[in-house]
């Protein structure tokens, strides 16, 4: 009889119950707290139903309001009991009403045989430690709370406004030093005696009964006081979510809590069936012994906390919508969007999926229709590529691109001609890598078999549109990773652009670029330009064009024009 | 948002409630079995019209998630489903004679038995077409949920229409009384879907699925809304506007997060698409009584005339909510 335990009980009686047999059945004597709260039929019904158990009390009752002192002086009264009629309980267990042991109840009392000056109880100091979600933290100790943060929600935010502006302070009674921690601890009957009985106790409760959730730092302060050896650690398992209300258990976590190394799992569905079953049996029926892996729990409930505050970068769905700017991160994965590429070279696209192994898209947002990789007219996820769908919501259309290709690089063309909706949305997006040839897009113009004043008309109208693209991509806002060539200085020198290009998207291309891409035979190009000039149409997005260039040099298209040694 | 707007909202959820009040009157009682009710039972809601062979599926379907008591208003059925509801032992059953159209599609006569049967309990309004999908629903049943959400201080849970069909015909395969209908219709599209905020309501409006690939590519605005929040800790103040997408008060609709979280969601699997679609497409176009003068109904006779194949190359098959999850569908948010 050396572990007593001391439940604080509001709801599942039936529960409650059988965890209260199961704890007397292993010889730990248990005191019983109802919460004042539950009606006097059924707490009758409660201590009826466990009148044939000689090792069962009740204690007081007090109102426990969570946040609220009631909890502490529920725990005082129980723990008082405890004492006084079991002495020969050494050490103190404080669990809940859906709380389940996981070990078999003898394990627990040979463990804490072993260590009988231990105490068991988290205890960090509010300095130190950044506890609490919500802001209250050193501020659950010197603000007043007269308020219930459950029902007078708008009277507690505004008390604790009004607090901060008139700078009021309290003060720790005896210079005690705020330590804060689970509310589930095991302490030894050394300790806690002292701190039940300290002289100065009405002090500390006159001072506690007016700290924000005193059942976390009541007896996680005091016991600093008397405690010879602190285990700052609870047995109990117990996790909490990103609002600080413990995570649920339910009959799928069997496996899980089978793996965990704590004595004691809270909370507990009430209608956990298999949970139950499993875990309130005789030590001999009890769990096969695994491995304890507590690792495991910790990075499943981690990831729910993350899941609800972070979320997945560049997914929009009906829960997650987040606003500009809010988004973390504006799409999936990284992408490639290359503008003027596949005019200045012949068969650029199937080069590019060559050489990077990636998925290399055409104009994906063409007037036609989108050009998704090899022809196909619907895409991962049935993307379609119907261009009034795309264009109802184009933002959405890439973001759902780059969510369903999730794991495959996806790179695409862009140009002037294409529908300009997105540019804002890819600028800001640091996942696009933006390279730009300005002026391509005068290229296939100048190959096409249109009226001069067709061409001179089209070319007007592209320069703007892709000058106010260029405006977009240098602005400040823009965190996109964008290079930017005019036509001109591009074919200058075209190789060290690719292989940059290329090494940024990375997969093991170590080597140096062996094949080019072959470039279109520009012969007269500047002479078209000189015309367009000539026109009043001045095209300067290709940089500086020598008008007889290109004459000579690149006369006659070789099979490999740019090897690269 | 001001007070102006806020003060009109509230005029405007008051308007839909009188609305439901006075269309009580439209109302007749066939079986009613609502003394059977305890606190906290989970309540299902559901307007259906000759829905017979999908019943027995959707109302097995739902007990075993463990609800606990059903609410069916049968608009003029001439195919014996009134009778048999009527026989069900957890099912209440009124009939309307009046008009689906004028009872706002119904939404009219469900907000009056809510506001009547619901107060305080959880009630999920789905169609008899609709499955609802939510986190860990092969391991938890709705209870759980429930409870968790209450738990955590929610007081209402969406779930997206997710638009399911079959590979091929869509009359190629029969649909059986008692089966499963996503055994037939197992296919999804995972990836095409819109979303835009309704600043006024403050909901989202999702578009997009197979309906809008294949039936509305030249006018996308006209695609149907998906978004739905079917599952609402009730109370009597409270108020559907336009079938399950919308709810007054506004606080209801904010179903999702803004600062980059994901709260936790579901799916209610639409079912729509079998044999008997084409049937009642025909119908329901004779009728005239569906949303925006039948518009969808138009133009789904109009393509399935030629053409009644809504699977392609990249659709998905269903397999269970974890799928759904993955593929970022739905999510557990901080549920675990």
């Amino acid at each position: 009889m050396s572990v007593g335990i001391v439940m604080l009980v509001h709801n599942a009686f039936g529960r409650a119950e059988q965890v209260a047999r199961h704890w007397a059945a292993a010889g730990c004597p248990v005191v019983i707290h109802v919460d004042k709260a539950v009606p006097r039929r059924k707490h009758d019904a409660f201590v009826a139903a466990l009148a044939d158990v000689k090792t069962i009390r009740f204690s007081t009752r007090y109102r426990c309001e969570w946040g609220s002192w009631g909890i502490v002086a529920a725990s005082q009264a129980a723990a008082e009991l405890m004492l006084v009629s079991f002495p020969k309980v050494r050490h103190v267990y404080l669990a809940s009403g859906s709380c389940l042991p996981l070990r078999p109840v003898q394990e627990l009392i040979e463990y804490l045989k072993e260590r009988p000056q231990t105490d068991f109880i988290e205890s960090a100091t509010t300095a130190d430690v950044p506890w609490t979600v919500g802001g209250l933290d050193a501020e659950r100790f010197t603000l007043r709370f007269p308020f219930s943060w459950r029902r007078q929600r708008y009277l507690f935010d505004r008390a604790v406004d009004i607090q901060r502006k008139l700078k009021l302070q309290r003060r720790m009674p005896n210079n005690l030093v705020p330590h804060m921690g689970s509310q589930w601890w095991c302490l030894t009957r050394r300790t806690l005696s002292a701190v039940l009985q300290d002289p100065d106790r009405k002090t500390y409760d006159k001072f506690f009964r007016h700290v924000w959730i005193p059942d976390e730092s009541y007896f996680q302060t005091l016991a600093r006081l008397y405690s010879t050896k602190i285990e700052s650690r609870s047995l109990t398992l117990s996790k909490f979510d990103f609002q600080g209300k413990p995570h649920i258990f339910y009959d799928d976590h069997l496996q899980l809590l089978r793996r965990s190394d704590c004595f004691v799992a809270r909370k507990i569905w009430p209608y956990a069936d298999r949970l139950y079953e499993a875990f309130l049996t005789d030590p001999a029926g009890a769990m096969k012994r695994t491995e304890p892996n507590p690792g495991k729990i910790d990075r499943i409930f981690a990831k729910a906390v993350e899941r609800r505050t972070r979320g997945r970068p560049g997914l929009y769905m009906q829960s997650r919508f987040p606003n500009e700017d809010w988004e973390n991160g504006v799409t999936a994965a990284p992408y490639s969007m290359f503008q003027g590429f596949a005019e200045l070279f012949e068969d650029f696209e199937h080069w590019l999926s060559r050489t990077t192994g990636a998925r290399v898209h055409g104009h994906l947002f063409a007037p036609d229709r989108a050009h998704f990789a090899e022809g196909q007219t619907t895409l991962n996820g049935a993307l379609s590529d119907n261009p009034i769908l795309r264009d109802y919501n184009s933002s959405a259309f890439l973001t759902n691109l780059i969510w369903n290709t999730r794991g495959e690089r996806q790179c695409f063309q862009f140009g002037p001609m294409d529908n300009q909706d997105i540019n804002w949305r890819v600028a800001r997006d640091p996942n696009a890598q933006v390279s730009v040839i300005t002026g391509a897009w005068a290229v296939p113009l100048f190959r096409s078999n249109l009226d001069f004043a067709e061409i001179r008309k089209t070319a007007a109208k592209l320069q703007r549109i892709e000058s106010a693209h260029m405006d977009v991509l240098r602005a400040p806002r823009t965190k996109a990773r964008v290079r930017i060539w005019t036509m001109a200085e591009f074919i200058e020198a075209p190789m060290e652009p690719l292989q940059g290009i290329l090494d940024e998207i990375g997969r093991n291309r170590l080597r140096r670029l062996s094949e080019a891409p072959r470039m279109v035979n520009l012969t007269g190009f500047g002479q078209f330009l000189q015309n367009l000039k000539n026109q009043g149409m001045h095209p300067y997005l290709m940089g500086d064009f020598p008008v007889v260039r290109g004459v000579d040099d690149e006369a006659k298209p070789s099979l490999k024009p740019y090897l690269v040694k | 948002m001001g007070v102006i707007q806020s003060y009109r909202l509230r005029l405007q959820r008051k308007r839909w409630r009188i609305r439901a009040f006075r269309k009580r009157r439209e109302l007749t009682l066939v079986e009613n079995r609502t003394s059977q009710i305890k606190r906290n039972d989970l309540l299902v809601f559901c307007t259906q019209r000759n829905e017979r062979i999908r019943l027995p599926y959707f109302l097995q379907y739902y007990r075993d998630m463990g609800v606990d008591h059903f609410f069916f208003v049968d608009n003029d059925s001439t195919d014996g489903s009134l009778d048999y509801l009527a026989a069900q032992p957890d099912v209440s059953v009124w009939s309307a004679k009046g008009s689906y159209k004028r009872a706002r599609f119904g939404v009219d006569w469900l907000n009056w038995l809510q506001m009547r049967y619901a107060h305080g309990h959880w009630a999920l309004t789905v169609d008899p077409d609709e499955f609802f999908v939510y986190p860990f629903c092969d391991t938890r049943p709705l209870r759980a949920l429930t409870d968790w959400l209450d738990a955590s201080s929610i007081k209402s849970f969406s779930a997206m229409l997710l638009d399911m069909y079959p590979k091929g015909r869509l009359d190629a395969q029969p649909y059986r009384e008692g089966q499963d209908p996503i055994e037939i219709a197992s296919w999804f599209d995972s990836g095409n879907y819109t979303i835009s905020r309704n600043p006024q309501f403050g909901n989202l409006w999702v578009q997009g699925g197979p309906r809008a690939r294949v039936f509305f590519p030249e006018a996308p605005e006209k695609a149907p809304a998906l978004n739905k929040v079917p599952l609402v800790k009730w109370d009597r103040r409270y108020a559907y506007v336009s079938s399950t997408h919308t709810l007054l008060p506004r606080g209801l609709n904010q179903v999702y997060d803004e600062w980059g979280g994901e709260k936790a969601s579901g799916v209610l699997l639409h079912a729509k698409f079998l044999d008997t679609f084409s049937a009642k497409a025909t119908e329901e176009l004779d009728r005239n009584e569906h949303y925006a003068a039948s518009v969808e109904y138009k133009a789904y006779a109009a393509r399935l005339e030629d053409d009644p194949q809504l699977w392609c190359k990249w659709s998905e098959r269903y397999i269970n909510w974890r799928q759904l999850e993955i593929l970022g569908l739905m999510s557990k948010g901080n549920w675990a």
